[in-house]
């Protein structure tokens, strides 16, 4: 173990139980596997924890397991439980929390390359209907509606490292409703406001909404 | 075929819906026994405190953050309400197969016999490593988790954990030398 120093020795001989397992992440797994092959003594000490974590999986797998009556009690509790309250958020939640879960690395992956693409044409398109707009200047003064085809919107693609999670606490913490999605592009039609409203109200939205991590592109629409 | 993850069954599990409680017991409960069973090494106990563990999971389901995966949130409220019954039961008596498992370090003819199977020993110093150290091995090497992991189960920072690991199989490798095994380490 000359090869190293000190410090550097035992920061990677610390990490080689997690090296057996396979839970570290890219950088240390090749700093410990590149430490493997230049060290003999640190490549022996390693085989020792290969033989712990080969052991520590047999003995935890002599341990059984519960009997069947287990699930039984459990439904028996979650039945005396008092009536669950419908959160009013859930359908959202899970609709988007199962609409990212349902792609796979790589279709995410193509779905940016698309995005990118696609974004650029629609953000010219959009720009071009602003601008139109700007000249009109018209707004009605309306009740608030339900109706998901009411309102004022915009346009957004969701950041490519932004969780469901993310994205379902920004569009509650900043009252968005998805109106519709994913388009072609990765876009979703979220609606900022139930009623109309005037262009420069939308752009300084579109603004503060852009600010936020989980916001890749974001333009207002129709 | 595609399995529904364990974020969306916690989603659907906010909302009410029992089926997807089941298919995330069926995938989990196991081992969350397994993890308690060592903790509290009696077999019935273990065996209630996971219903305890879902029914909190079945509760705090519209709380899930999504900070952790949810396996890792289930161990830290199995890891609780582990020590909460240890705590209730401190002269909790053992049952004989766990007990043989902590049984002392002298030697017997057992443990002599047993030496001629060095994985066999191996295991059975597992065995009597001390809780802390039981927990933090089986959780790295059992239940496969990160350093970062391990911190927000168990409470701990991330040098801590690291350390806790490493005098952990540093004790194994003592307990190893009683029993006639030296390692050469450390």
């Amino acid at each position: 173990m000359n090869t190293m120093n000190k410090e550097t020795q035992s920061d990677i001989e610390e990490l080689l139980p997690w090296h057996a397992a396979g839970t570290l992440s890219r950088r240390d797994t090749q700093r410990v596997e590149e430490a493997l092959a230049n060290d003999p003594e640190l490549a022996r000490r390693y085989e020792l924890v290969r033989e712990e974590f080969g052991e520590t999986i047999l003995l935890n797998e002599t341990l059984g397991a519960p009997s069947g009556h287990a699930m039984e009690k459990l439904f028996a509790k979650i039945d005396a439980e008092p009536a669950r309250k419908q959160v009013a958020s859930f359908n959202l939640s899970t609709r988007v929390a199962e609409f990212f879960a349902s792609l796979s690395p790589r279709t995410l992956a193509w779905s940016a390359a698309a995005a990118a693409i696609a974004i650029f044409l629609q953000a010219g398109l959009i720009a071009n209907i602003v601008i139109k707009d700007k000249a009109g200047g018209f707004e009605t003064a309306s009740a608030p509606s339900t109706d998901p085809g009411v309102g004022a919107f915009t346009l957004i693609r969701f950041a490519p490292q932004a969780s469901s999670d993310d994205i379902t606490k920004f569009l509650e913490a900043n009252k968005l409703q998805v109106a519709a999605g994913p388009m072609p592009g990765g876009l979703y039609k979220v609606r900022v406001a139930v009623t109309g409203l005037p262009k420069d109200e939308i752009a300084r939205i579109v603004k503060k909404l852009q600010e936020d991590k989980v916001v890749g592109f974001i333009a207002t629409a129709q | 075929m595609q399995t529904t993850s364990d974020e969306v069954l916690i989603a659907r599990i906010a909302g009410g819906d029992r089926l997807a409680m089941q298919v995330l017991f069926a995938r989990h409960h196991v081992r969350v026994y397994r993890f308690v069973l060592r903790l509290v090494r009696n077999e019935a106990t273990a065996e209630d405190l996971i219903s305890d563990v879902f029914l909190d999971v079945w509760r705090q389901a519209g709380k899930f953050e999504g900070r952790s995966a949810v396996s890792t949130w289930m161990l830290s409220i199995a890891r609780f309400k582990a020590l909460s019954a240890l705590r209730r039961k401190p002269e909790q008596e053992l049952d004989e197969e766990t007990a043989e498992q902590i049984e002392d370090h002298a030697d017997n003819p057992e443990v002599a016999l047993a030496k001629k199977d060095k994985a066999a020993v191996l295991r059975k110093a597992l065995s009597k490593l001390s809780a802390e150290h039981r927990e933090i091995v089986d959780l790295v090497y059992y239940h496969e988790k990160s350093v970062e992991e391990v911190a927000g189960i168990v409470g701990i920072p991330e040098a801590t954990v690291k350390t806790r690991m490493f005098y952990a199989r540093k004790k194994l490798s003592e307990i190893l030398k009683e029993q006639g095994i030296d390692r050469g380490w450390p």
